[in-house]
């Protein structure tokens, strides 16, 4: 299944509210401690940042570990400040890289 | 009792092999490194998580910090950490002014009952945590 | 055991929910009861995203809008030319082989799984709503003596944790009535989407029996009898489960 990723902001929003943006990519989050059924360990194999830009500037990151729960779901805040381009990235172990936009209504 | 035994070795088997816990050591240190070395103070930093867990797996937990988030005065990161995971570490979320308020939240894997703790530091260098206490429970009629 | 039976019995027969039967969806913590009310939270839409994608795709021309509202709250139905009843992620693979010749998915699979989701959506809210079709009944019957039946190393049947023991505890959770209000569903155990089968499997694996097969008669059996065990109770697919 190719990868799914889940972005969320608001309909709409005035200039100067704070809005919440939530997240979810669809990813094992492969602890590295877990033992497969043959007995081995199952790889380490995560999503270690995820960062969201607005308009090219950042403003939000996050570092995950192992205790981030599988399909890492993050919600963060941001004050608006204009309509524009929301974008967040996920990069990860073994090449993963996913991104995901959504456009900021704000008239 | 028999039944209660077998699902809870089953349960712990799927998870971690052998059970690793970190050290005290270690989420000391890990702490450290986030704060720099400075002595975190409690207060102004909200950790929103249930008392008692349905499922280790996934547990929804949110953080506020009390903060403007003006460019004079604002929370830079917020880490938190538990005590009896195999690692300490859990995530470092990076805010700013541009965030406007404090708050993130995530889904985390708690391996036991145990501590947790999350910390913010701000961009005048000062710490401020907030420790909370949760009690995990394990599903019944699992996979293996 | 006789108790038991009656009981299970008279669960079977009444045609109105009664006021003692409750969706596992009351047993779960409140917060991951927040999780399955919030399709922004709620993990199994990357999954039902997935399915639509495939849907509009494969589907959406025989099956527009709303169409197949109220197939999954009826389900399992009985299918004329294979001469038995068949399940919803069964007929969806039907369709693919009898009306797309395209090869069916696997049972089970993350593609089905999205479709089975995206199809069961359409019903959600609606009451639980069993196919009267008298053909069904004798493996709708078959299922019930499953349900009733002792198994496995630990030598327990269905019916005495989920209908003698429902809402006592096991390791710490409470055990629910056991009605498939929302399948499919996200178990935080699985950290995944998976089918009503899934979870019976691991029931069985609880009781250290066998567990059927997927696709198995014996599942479809059982998935009768509790669909009917179930009537009335609201569809909540896609739900979240501990």
């Amino acid at each position: 299944m190719a990868v799914r990723a889940l972005l969320h902001v608001p309909a709409s929003a005035r200039i100067g509210e704070v809005i919440e943006i939530r997240a979810t990519v669809q990813h094992p989050m492969e602890t590295g401690f877990r033992v497969g059924s043959d007995g081995q360990l199952l790889a380490r194999n995560l999503v270690r940042r995820v960062e969201g830009h607005f308009d090219g500037e950042r403003v939000f990151a996050v570092d995950l570990h192992p205790a981030i729960a599988a399909n890492p779901y993050l919600a963060f805040p941001l004050r608006v400040t204009g309509s524009g381009l929301l974008t967040v990235t996920w990069q990860g172990d073994e090449g993963f890289s996913h991104s995901a936009s959504a456009r900021i209504n704000a008239p | 009792m028999t039944t209660r035994r077998i699902v809870l070795t089953a349960a712990l088997g799927t998870l971690l092999a052998p059970a690793v816990r970190a050290t005290p050591a270690a989420l000391r240190s890990a702490i450290a490194a986030f704060t720099g070395g400075q002595l975190p103070r409690t207060g102004r930093v909200t950790l929103d998580i249930a008392p008692l867990i349905d499922n280790g797996n996934v547990v929804p937990v949110a953080i506020r910090v009390d903060s403007p988030m003006t460019a004079a005065d604002h929370v830079q990161r917020i880490g938190l950490y538990t005590a009896l995971n195999p690692l300490p570490e859990v995530a470092v979320f990076h805010l700013g002014p541009r965030s406007g308020v404090a708050r993130v939240a995530t889904r985390m894997r708690l391996a036991t009952t145990q501590t947790l703790t999350a910390l913010a530091v701000m961009n005048d260098g000062s710490v401020w945590q907030q420790q909370v206490d949760v009690i995990v429970t394990l599903a019944a009629c699992i996979e293996s | 055991m006789a108790a038991a039976l009656l009981m299970a019995v008279a669960l079977g027969a009444q045609a109105e929910p009664s006021a003692t039967r409750r969706s596992g969806y009351a047993d779960m913590s409140p917060a991951t009861q927040a999780l399955q009310r919030d399709d922004t939270q709620n993990p199994a839409w990357l999954w039902v995203a997935d399915g639509e994608r495939r849907f509009d795709a494969d589907c959406a021309s025989c099956h527009p809008g709303a169409a197949l509202r109220g197939v999954a709250a009826r389900y399992p139905a009985f299918d004329a030319v294979l001469g038995k009843p068949v399940t919803l992620a069964g007929r969806i693979n039907l369709c693919r082989t009898r009306h797309l010749k395209a090869p069916p998915l696997a049972l089970e699979s993350d593609e089905l799984l999205g479709l089975e989701a995206v199809v069961a959506l359409q019903s959600r809210g609606l009451p639980i709503a069993p196919d009267r079709d008298p053909r069904l009944q004798p493996l709708r019957d078959a299922g019930q003596q499953l349900f009733q039946q002792r198994m496995g190393q630990l030598d327990f049947s269905c019916a005495q944790c989920h209908d003698q023991h429902a809402g006592g505890r096991l390791a710490g959770a409470t055990i629910p009535q056991g009605h498939p209000t929302g399948y499919p569903l996200y178990r935080l155990e699985w950290q995944g989407l998976g089918s009503l089968q899934r979870r019976l499997r691991n029931c069985m694996t609880g009781v250290r029996a066998e567990p059927y097969a997927y696709g198995s008669d014996e599942a479809t059996a059982l998935e009768l009898f509790l669909m009917q065990r179930a009537v009335g109770l609201p569809l909540e697919t896609p739900a979240v489960r501990p």
